[in-house]
């Protein structure tokens, strides 16, 4: 499931609305993924897992950084998050489940701050960019 | 079996209560066939799904859509007992219908992402967590019966 041009153009376009907020975004995403699937809370049990958590926070910009970078590189995203493919597959070992719970969680974000905006062909794309980023991810797991 | 706190019934049935089910059902409907295109293949005779415009306007969807979103809300009242109230509906869609399981979970994560677009500030972490539980819960009900 390629990403089409229109659909490189959706998610950009959409990205580039979110203008500095994307590490809120990012927090809120994880907030609602770690209450809505308790489960994923296990991949970080040092962690203080509520809302307003400094932990969280920290995490939830580098996520947010992460897939600014990817919508940056659609055209080569294996290559550019190479590094971060590897960290999953050798370190961090994430079942590849959670990615889509933390997949809907970000879209339900989106949804929720930026809902004139998620029509149904960009939620499609968002949808279609933030599965391709979670298969990269698990790509090298075995 | 999926048990719902008093406070999560609370949220739940709050935000139901809030819920334009026509116009939900058929967006969250709509949606599904625009996000998860193979979705169409239980609709041939629904005419024209050619677009996301197409599909979004479809009467047919629309009028699906209020269909199954109503049937959510026997879900809202019958929270403590969910494979109760879909017995009937999950023998029909294994037997007439022929619908894999995993449309239900695939239509209910739809539906939340258009409660977050519409109730925004309202649709917090916590009522969002709720919902997840009565989706999976539908989901599961309607595939109880499946043999």
């Amino acid at each position: 499931m390629a990403l089409s041009a229109e659909d490189k153009c959706n998610v950009k376009e959409f990205w580039e609305k979110l203008g500095e907020n994307t590490h809120v975004y990012g927090t809120e995403a994880l907030v609602r993924t770690f209450l809505s699937f308790p489960a994923t809370k296990t991949y970080f049990p040092h962690f203080d897992h509520s809302s307003g958590s400094p932990q969280v926070q920290a995490h939830g910009k580098k996520l947010a950084a992460a897939l600014t970078l990817a919508v940056s590189r659609l055209d080569d995203l294996p290559e550019a998050l190479s590094s971060l493919s590897d960290l999953h597959a050798h370190r961090l070992k994430v079942d590849p489940t959670n990615f889509k719970f933390l997949s809907h969680c970000l879209l339900v974000t989106l949804a929720r701050h930026h809902p004139g905006n998620l029509n149904p062909e960009v939620h499609a794309s968002l949808d279609k960019f933030l599965s391709y980023v979670s298969s990269v991810l698990t790509s090298k797991y075995r | 079996m999926v048990h719902f706190t008093a406070e999560e019934k609370s949220t739940i049935t709050s935000l139901w209560g809030k819920v334009n089910v026509e116009e939900t059902g058929g967006e969250a409907l709509g949606r599904l066939l625009v996000v998860y295109p193979w979705t169409q293949r239980f609709f041939d005779s629904f005419g024209n799904l050619s677009s996301p415009s197409a599909i979004l306007g479809n009467p047919k969807v629309k009028a699906h859509g209020k269909k199954v979103l109503t049937s959510l809300g026997d879900a809202v009242k019958n929270l403590d007992n969910l494979k109760g109230a879909f017995s009937k509906l999950s023998e029909l869609h294994c037997d007439k219908l022929h619908v894999d399981p995993e449309n239900f979970r695939l239509l209910g994560n739809v539906l939340i992402v258009v409660l977050a677009a519409h109730f925004g500030k309202e649709f917090t972490p916590e009522v969002q967590a709720a919902w997840q539980k009565l989706v999976t819960g539908v989901a599961s009900a309607l595939a109880h019966k499946y043999h």
